[in-house]
């Protein structure tokens, strides 16, 4: 096959052999799972479940918020003991809502429902996934749900599977591959079968022959005739999702549109997996596979529940005593942990790290306008420009140089001889401005509703205004109309009172008339079905009330004759 | 002689007759300035300025009859914009009209409330649900953190509470070199 190129790229130093060495392994069950809510792109999902309830595993604990979020579940069976702010794996170090569970050892699964995909509609099968929890386990955690909708022009040229995994350390895709070729390749077919692709291209970087092997045989073994396994050259970032569809097909997403537009999506390899087991299988998101690396005795992949504490995971690969930090991610692009934080679905590798490792960076020196960073860039984008730009919070400008095709691979931060951190810099600035646009949506609304309101009570004080003018010429006109009506006998008293104060006079007859009639209208509510004795006795109070009135009548004329 | 007089004349009739025609035909409704200013403006409707919410504000500024340095949401940031648009020198905030604050939101102490209906007239932006002698309650995503319900209130029991920060509004910070080290 006739592969392509993209520009700029790094080779850093790989160590992908050392956790290649052992397959996969079930991570025990830990002591407690702290499962965070909000684990996908998209709205947070809301808590299903209370403090004491017993869960069984896969059982939904979170609710979708709306279609661009994805739910969560409970990853083994026990009971909810907490659902309580947590600290996240985030960069931020803060606290997020999670459900902590006590597992009971006891791994009950709660009914398992599948789904036929060639008898399903789309829909359903999109909303189930939703409800399975799929997320993209490339590290995005992008629904999936979402990517699975064929473009404006209907169905897919190339469905790709992304099997690439270019970051230094990471082997979990690759022991995936190696050890569960076929489901992967099932969950492509019913991917395309989903997408409507006309081929599917799993693409696999060089440095993994074993993998490639392994999905080679996978794909004659099902026969599957429109699939083909490609080998891509081993260079960071190849596995970004615009440079692995670039070396693919050739085709350049430009900047703002969806690759789908142009007849291709692309998913990782995990994903397709976990896609098949949701429907085929009934069994949501609630493990995956988590490499364990860096400064440690026995670096290898584990199988691990969502929510398993960290440093319960690290300490079953032995790290060295001078492991200073846990960096979730890869060297590129992860972050440093802030204390023991869940595993979640982005969690795609924990590494270890030491003082020797990863020494402390050197000191950040003048950019000297090299331009190494312009050609280490695989958006062909020009980091210098967007430094200078986002170092002086010229974010207007930042953006007109595309700020926001930045994939934040870190080739730029790598190759800069006056280490600099492009690449925290470019963090701050989308940040920034995403901050600025939130508040510029919330000040365009809020204009919006004051507006919507001050209209609102105008057009009231109007209609108040209105009804009041035609009842005062109604009245005026009955008044009138008397008048008119019986103009001999009175002639004397109507010359007296003038037209005003009949008006007034007829306008609060009118309100004793109206409220007379609203006292009339009023039953108690309560009074349909009285048994006879209740009846009795609300005859037998009704008659003490005539005749309270009709005393205090007769009391008043007294009065009045004294 | 006569000739250059015509054609000048001439030339000038046919432009002020253009003229004329553009100013109806592309005429500007509403003052644009006035727009662009209350872009800028917070929205907050909080009337700390002195004027009946933003928009007004915003008019006062265009006719020159307010300074650009009363509100107090809009705070430094919002006068160095201003001041930017209008061409005219940065003032720090009036202390008369307040000072910037976090931003907030209403909440109603449910236990407390007796459903009088006061706060919902005054909240500017209809960010208050509620009806006669039922519970009231804020829309926190629509509460611009005015503070006008507040006074209202018979039973003191709306509170501002400053918005924390949080995984979902939390920013990465600008990258800070240290001087110490880099030497």
């Amino acid at each position: 096959m006739n592969l392509f190129k993209f520009n700029g790229g790094v080779k850093p130093d790989y160590h992908k052999d050392e956790s290649v060495s052992d397959p996969i392994a079930k991570a025990p069950l830990p002591s407690q799972l702290v499962i965070p809510l909000h684990q996908s792109i998209g709205g947070i999902p809301h808590p299903l479940v209370r403090p004491g309830q017993k869960v069984l595993k896969g059982e939904r604990i979170g609710a979708a918020d709306g279609n661009v979020s994805s739910a969560v579940h409970a990853s083994t069976s026990g009971k909810v003991i907490a659902v309580e702010p947590r600290l996240m794996p985030h960069p931020s170090g803060l606290s997020a809502l999670c459900v902590v569970i006590e597992p009971d050892g006891e791994e009950r699964w709660i009914e398992k429902g599948r789904l036929d995909v060639n008898s399903t509609p789309p829909d359903v099968l999109r909303d189930f996934l939703r409800d399975a929890g799929v997320v993209g386990l490339g590290g995005a955690v992008f629904p999936s749900h979402l990517k699975l909708k064929a473009g404006k022009s209907g169905g897919l040229e190339a469905l790709i599977i992304n099997g690439a995994e270019c970051e230094p350390y990471i082997t979990c895709d690759d022991l995936l591959m190696r050890e569960q070729a076929e489901t992967i390749v099932k969950g492509a077919a019913t991917m395309q079968t989903m997408l409507t692709a006309k081929t599917v291209l799993i693409g696999i970087e060089d440095n993994k022959p074993e993998a490639f092997e392994a999905m080679k045989a996978a794909v004659a073994k099902l026969a599957e005739k429109t699939m083909e396994v490609v080998m891509v050259p081993t260079r960071y970032p190849a596995g970004g999702a615009k440079q692995l569809i670039r070396v693919l097909t050739g085709k350049e997403v430009p900047h703002g549109t969806r690759s789908t537009d142009y007849g291709v999506q692309c998913f990782n390899v995990a994903t397709a997996l976990s896609i098949y087991r949701a429907l085929e299988y009934g069994e949501p998101l609630i493990s995956r596979i988590v490499t364990v690396t860096g400064n440690v005795g026995r670096a290898r992949n584990y199988e691990v529940l969502l929510g398993t504490p960290v440093s319960e995971l690290v300490a079953l690969a032995d790290p060295r005593p001078d492991t200073n930090r846990l960096i979730m991610g890869g060297p590129m692009m992860g972050f440093t942990l802030p204390g023991n934080t869940p595993v979640v679905k982005a969690t795609n590798c924990i590494i270890a790290g030491s003082p020797k490792l990863f020494p402390e960076p050197p000191p950040e020196m003048p950019c000297i306008r090299c331009g190494s960073c312009s050609r280490a860039c695989p958006h062909d984008l020009q980091p210098f420009e967007l430094y200078w730009f986002s170092r002086s919070k010229n974010f207007g400008k930042a953006q007109e140089y595309f700020l926001f095709d930045c994939i934040e691979c870190g080739c730029c931060s790598y190759v800069c001889p006056s280490n600099i951190p492009l690449v925290d810099y470019f963090r701050f600035a989308k940040s920034e401005i995403w901050a600025r646009e939130k508040d510029k949506d919330a000040a365009d609304s809020a204009r919006v509703r004051f507006e919507f309101r001050t209209e609102r009570e105008e057009r009231e004080k109007a209609e108040k205004a209105a009804r009041l003018a035609a009842k005062t010429a109604a009245a005026l006109e009955a008044a009138a109309k008397a008048q008119a009506a019986a103009p001999a006998p009175g002639e004397a008293a109507a010359p007296a009172a003038d037209p005003a104060a009949e008006a007034k006079k007829a306008l609060i007859a009118a309100a004793l008339e109206k409220a007379r009639a609203q006292k009339e209208q009023v039953h108690p509510a309560n009074t349909e079905h009285l048994t006879p004795a209740q009846e009795a006795q609300v005859n037998e109070a009704e008659a003490r009330r005539a005749q309270a009135a009709r005393l205090a009548e007769t009391a008043g004329k007294t009065t009045d004759g004294t | 002689m006569l000739t250059a007089l015509i054609v000048m004349s001439g030339i000038a009739l046919v432009l002020g007759g253009l003229l004329g025609w553009a100013s109806v035909k592309f005429k500007v409704e509403g003052d644009p300035l006035v727009d662009q200013i209350d872009a800028i403006l917070p929205q907050t409707q909080c009337g700390q300025c002195g004027f009946p919410g933003c928009k007004p504000y915003a008019t006062a500024i265009a006719k020159g009859e307010a300074d650009i340095n009363c509100c107090p949401p809009g705070g430094e940031e919002g006068i160095r914009k201003l001041a930017d648009l209008l061409g005219r020198e940065f003032k720090a905030l009036s202390a008369e009209h307040g000072v910037e604050k976090p931003k907030q939101v209403a909440l109603i102490i449910e236990d407390t409330c007796i459903g009088c209906t006061l706060c919902l007239q005054a909240c500017p932006v209809d960010a208050i649900i509620g009806a006669a002698k039922q519970m009231h309650t804020v829309v926190a995503p629509l509460c611009t953190g005015c503070e006008l319900c507040v006074p209202p209130c018979p039973v003191n029991c709306i509170v501002m509470k400053t918005v924390d920060e949080s995984v979902d509004n939390w920013k990465w910070k600008y990258p800070v070199v240290e001087i110490r080290k880099a030497s």
